[in-house]
């Protein structure tokens, strides 16, 4: 009990601290996720060929963008998709054709991979290396020119990076073709 | 306990902070955002934004609540202290500057654990008057972020060839310029470039001081 009534400032400044964190926290949520939601958004255009806007949609239990044109016809998917990278989740965005055919686009929405090496999965020389690729069978990482159209040449310095956000684009892309099938959402 | 509220003024406190007693350089404390986040300008400063608001924050409360801290909890206090305004920090970051706390990622929470704070409450703040706690945060702050943008120069110019790129866009080296010329130091932009320089930049430091105290 004596313990207790010296500990006194110690309970009444973590009362005191986390009700003022409480507040910062209803303060400023909303605007942290406006900010990632709108990270997503601006995105879109530059994933799928002709996207003017998007709307959500659930498909297998997951949120996923439908990419619509200016006359709100759907021109493709934009797919979240996050998995383990090289030092930690790799978070992506992946345009894909009406079809579930081609992938259209990538984007890196969080990474912390190393700087200067697997943090290059960021660049645009990278990504544009998956415009086009069908998705049909796995794509695959390879250290040399690609010789097909499954496989992706990798970052020099960063293998690992690159056959994560292959892998992550694989796994995503497979489940999600299966959640369409199944629900018939087309 | 009894504190003694004499030691060195607001204003020693405060020109201490940026070189005699330097937190990086001389104290060797802080050294992990020292060595993580001084790749880029742009995450030296930010950094050094955050410690002086988590630091100057810390010591004020604690400067204020110390006729009540008992020796066995003061470092509850200051630990509870200093995670709340690192807390503040990171969502504010998250909230304001979303890019940059995306590029920043785990260790902007981590200020949590940067010594520089923890003995600032320790040394000043738990004994000396708030406008001396006060001052004393601001120049230890200001000597943190000196040591960061001396190293994040060094790092940014050699590895990127740019000076605060991604906010200015100032190319130090001309961009397109031959590879037989220049090509940019990659080893500067990762980890082994922040042990390099720092151990140059300590290693001036004390050549600079044994110099000064023979003559």
């Amino acid at each position: 009990m004596k313990r207790l009534a010296e500990a006194w400032l110690v309970l009444v400044l973590a009362v005191v601290f986390s009700s003022g964190l409480a507040l910062v926290h209803a303060q400023l949520q909303p605007r942290i996720e406006r900010n990632k939601a709108d990270d997503t958004e601006r995105q879109i255009p530059a994933m799928v060929p002709g996207a003017i806007r998007s709307e959500a949609v659930v498909v297998g239990g997951q949120k996923v963008y439908r990419a619509l044109d200016a006359a709100s016809v759907p021109v493709g998917w934009v797919l979240p998709a996050r998995g383990q990278g090289f030092a930690d989740r790799i978070e992506l965005l992946i345009g894909l054709d009406p079809q579930v055919s081609l992938i259209t686009g990538l984007y890196v929405l969080e990474q912390k991979e190393t700087p200067g090496l697997g943090d290059n999965i960021t660049q645009s020389w990278f990504r544009e290396r998956f415009k086009g690729r069908p998705v049909g069978p796995p794509l695959r990482a390879v250290k040399r020119a690609p010789a097909n159209d499954q496989e992706i040449q990798a970052i020099t310095g960063a293998t690992i990076s690159s056959e994560s956000v292959v892998g992550i684009i694989n796994t995503a892309v497979q489940s999600f073709r299966r959640a369409l099938a199944e629900q018939g959402v087309r | 306990m009894s504190i003694p509220s004499d030691g060195p003024t607001a204003l020693e406190r405060f020109l201490r902070g940026i070189l005699p007693e330097n937190p990086t350089l001389r104290q060797v404390l802080g050294i992990c955002p020292t060595l993580a986040v001084t790749n880029t300008m742009e995450g030296a400063v930010t950094m050094t934004g955050a410690v002086i608001f988590v630091l100057t924050c810390a010591n004020v409360a604690v400067s204020l609540l110390r006729p009540f801290l008992k020796p066995h909890l003061r470092i509850l206090v200051f630990t509870l202290t200093i995670a709340t305004f690192v807390t503040i920090a990171d969502r504010f970051l998250a909230a304001f500057m979303y890019d940059m706390s995306k590029q920043l990622g785990p260790y902007i929470p981590l200020i949590i654990v940067n010594c520089i704070i923890i003995a600032r409450c320790e040394i000043c703040a738990s004994k000396q008057s708030v406008w001396t706690a006060f001052c004393d945060a601001i120049g230890q702050g200001l000597g943190f972020g000196l040591a960061l943008c001396a190293l994040a120069s060094v790092r940014e110019i050699l590895g990127f060839g740019t000076w605060f790129g991604k906010w200015l866009g100032w190319h130090v080296i001309p961009p397109g310029i031959s590879d037989r010329v220049w090509a940019p130091w990659t080893i500067m932009v990762l980890p082994p470039g922040a042990f390099l320089t720092l151990a140059m930049l300590m290693g001036a430091v004390n050549w600079a001081t044994s110099r000064r105290s023979s003559s």
